[in-house]
């Protein structure tokens, strides 16, 4: 044996994958922490485009938030030059948050500790007591200012919408996206002013990746959510369709709803859903009382992107979901809604009206958020074995139908060249 | 200075508390929305949205109706993890309504929640900013409900209505 094919038989037998391709997926993924440390240093701070924020929260100058890319946590600012920028949020002096709110406007960032004042463009300016006092202590004779800023990070804007990258992605937004998301993204992301409309967050006690499956995997949809699918709003007999990029790391799932009298009335599809009502009437129908808004007719349009970002389109409720990994059982979900400047009274109520549909409250999310405890909780009181995710063959092609798991496949074949390279 | 409360209607305020507090936390949740006129509105939101003058509820029932159709699809069309929720309300405070016939109230809530095999958390706190009135029975009852939740941070799921 070669030492090359050596290496080769190490890494196999060293694979916690019990399959050649994605679709049997070790539950050992899901709890062990030396795994989820792996993720940190190769996903959320690796080379990849994190979502970070929209630029319709910071518009003026000195308008700051804070989040994280991954665990570390960062300022997103809009600087007095107009330049968007991402500065890690600690101390170049003794590591501490230098800023503590959500969001704001400010002039500088003073840390509380010993004063350190930073410029919205994160340079140091001012670090009290460094020429001493009275001739006694301060900083060394080569001590300068400009070594001791706040770390920023790469940045990227697109229809905007901020990312930013603690590594080097080396490829730009549009190329990291691909043409075949970029049509996706740029249909919510046209380049009208948008208007954020609130945050929501919530902490859900599971692993990360199990946000991006649930996204993912339009088969629950059609099953779990009876809400969506008593209202026709996302069914399995509804036309639809997954798809991937060219590295299997984002996709998009859409789907085009039926219309109401057809969404009600029985058929062969409705009888495999147990969860089927065709009894359900809603008392204040103004909670779907949707417009066409967007070109085609698509009326569901959830994308996901590597490694944190889920956009939803769902009737007239838009939102990005900021995935925040805490620890291999807990994850935040940032979700932040938005309609347009341009927006009149009635769709800014409507969309409103919408998000009942959404959030940790949402007729609809609130089933995934259970279901993602229900599934961390099984997986954690036993981590040996896989789970199998067959649904629509064992490929990671795209499909014109949702009664598939290929695009959760797809990401797993990505992510394990990720993180076994 | 505000008209002074009469104890009288300072008590049927302590009870209607009480029923919302007993219903949401006893059931039947049915008659949950028995508590609201027929105009009455709930909002729950998060101080972050109202400090950022941002208009986004976690729950947005504008009628009773609405408040009819969260219950049904709570108890109808939700899959949730079985839970017991315990309403805490104090320091209630009952002023006049500036701009109608009827009262302000304002009020502390603390809900605990308890999950199985897991011991009993604090699921959110906060304030109720209320408005009530009395109904065509001459009944208390809202016409505004909005729960304001301290943390901006919902503990996984909101299910039963704060």
């Amino acid at each position: 044996m070669s030492a090359e094919e050596m290496a080769a038989a190490v890494k196999a037998s060293d694979s916690i994958w019990s399959v050649e391709g994605a679709h049997r997926v070790p539950y050992r993924l899901y709890t062990d922490a030396e795994i989820y440390r792996r993720e940190l240093d190769r996903i959320f701070h690796g080379p990849y485009w994190s979502f970070v924020g929209l630029e319709a929260e910071i518009p003026n100058a000195g308008d700051f938030l804070t989040t994280r890319v991954g665990e570390s946590s960062v300022i997103v600012v809009h600087g007095s030059d107009g330049v968007i920028r991402v500065l890690q949020n600690k101390c170049a002096h003794r590591g501490l948050e230098v800023c503590k709110r959500s969001h704001g406007s400010v002039k500088s960032f003073q840390c509380p500790y010993h004063q350190w004042r930073y410029g919205l463009n994160g340079r140091l300016l001012g670090a009290p007591m460094s020429k001493g006092v009275n001739g006694q202590g301060g900083m060394p004779e080569d001590f300068k200012r400009r070594d001791h800023g706040l770390n920023a990070l790469r940045v990227a804007t697109r229809g905007g919408v901020i990312f930013a990258s603690l590594d080097d992605p080396a490829q730009s937004l549009e190329d990291y996206l691909g043409p075949k998301m970029i049509r996706w993204f740029d249909r919510v992301f046209d380049g009208r002013r948008l208007r954020v409309i609130g945050t929501s967050r919530q902490r859900i006690p599971a692993n990360w990746k199990l946000m991006f499956e649930n996204i993912k995997d339009p088969y629950h949809a059609s099953l779990l959510h009876v809400f969506l699918v008593s209202f026709g709003l996302f069914r399995a007999d509804n036309p639809s369709a997954t798809e991937m990029d060219e590295t299997g790391r984002h996709s998009v799932l859409t789907s085009c709803r039926s219309d109401a009298k057809e969404a009600s009335t029985p058929n062969r599809a409705t009888a495999e859903m147990a969860s089927f009502r065709e009894d359900l009437k809603l008392k204040d129908e103004k909670l779907l009382d949707i417009v066409k808004e967007f070109d085609g007719s698509e009326t569901v349009v959830m994308q996901t992107i590597w490694p944190n970002l889920i956009v939803q389109q769902q009737a007239n409720t838009l939102a990005t979901r900021q995935i925040v990994p805490r620890a291999p059982d807990s994850f935040d979900l940032i979700w932040t809604f938005f309609g347009y400047a341009d927006d009149d009274d009635a769709m800014c109520a409507r969309r409103l009206r919408h998000a009942n549909l959404m959030g940790p409250a949402g007729f609809v999310s609130m089933d995934d958020s259970e279901v993602m405890d229900a599934a961390q909780r099984g997986i954690a009181a036993d981590s040996s074995g896989d789970a199998v995710v067959e649904m629509g063959g064992r490929g990671t092609e795209d499909q014109d139908h949702i009664v598939t798991e290929t695009a959760i496949r797809a990401f797993y074949a990505y992510y394990r060249q990720v993180m076994e390279s | 200075m505000s008209a002074k409360i009469p104890l009288g209607l300072r008590a049927e305020v302590d009870d209607l508390y009480a029923r919302y507090a007993t219903i949401l936390d006893e059931g039947p949740l049915g008659s949950w929305s028995s508590l609201f006129r027929v105009d009455g509105s709930y909002r729950v939101i998060t101080r972050e949205n109202l400090d950022r003058g941002l208009p986004l509820a976690l729950i947005l029932c504008e009628s009773r109706a609405a408040i009819e159709d969260r219950t049904y699809a709570i108890e109808n069309t939700t899959f949730a993890l079985p839970r017991q929720t315990r309403h805490l309300i104090t320091n209630l405070v009952t002023t006049e309504a500036e701009k109608s016939d009827g009262w302000r109230v304002e009020a502390n809530f603390a809900v605990f929640e308890s999950l199985e095999e897991r011991p009993t958390r604090c699921h959110s706190t906060g304030r109720y900013r209320d408005i009530l009135a009395r109904d065509d029975d001459g009944d208390l009852c809202f016409v505004e409900k909005v729960c304001v939740c301290d943390s901006p941070l919902v503990p996984n799921s909101l299910i039963i209505p704060l």
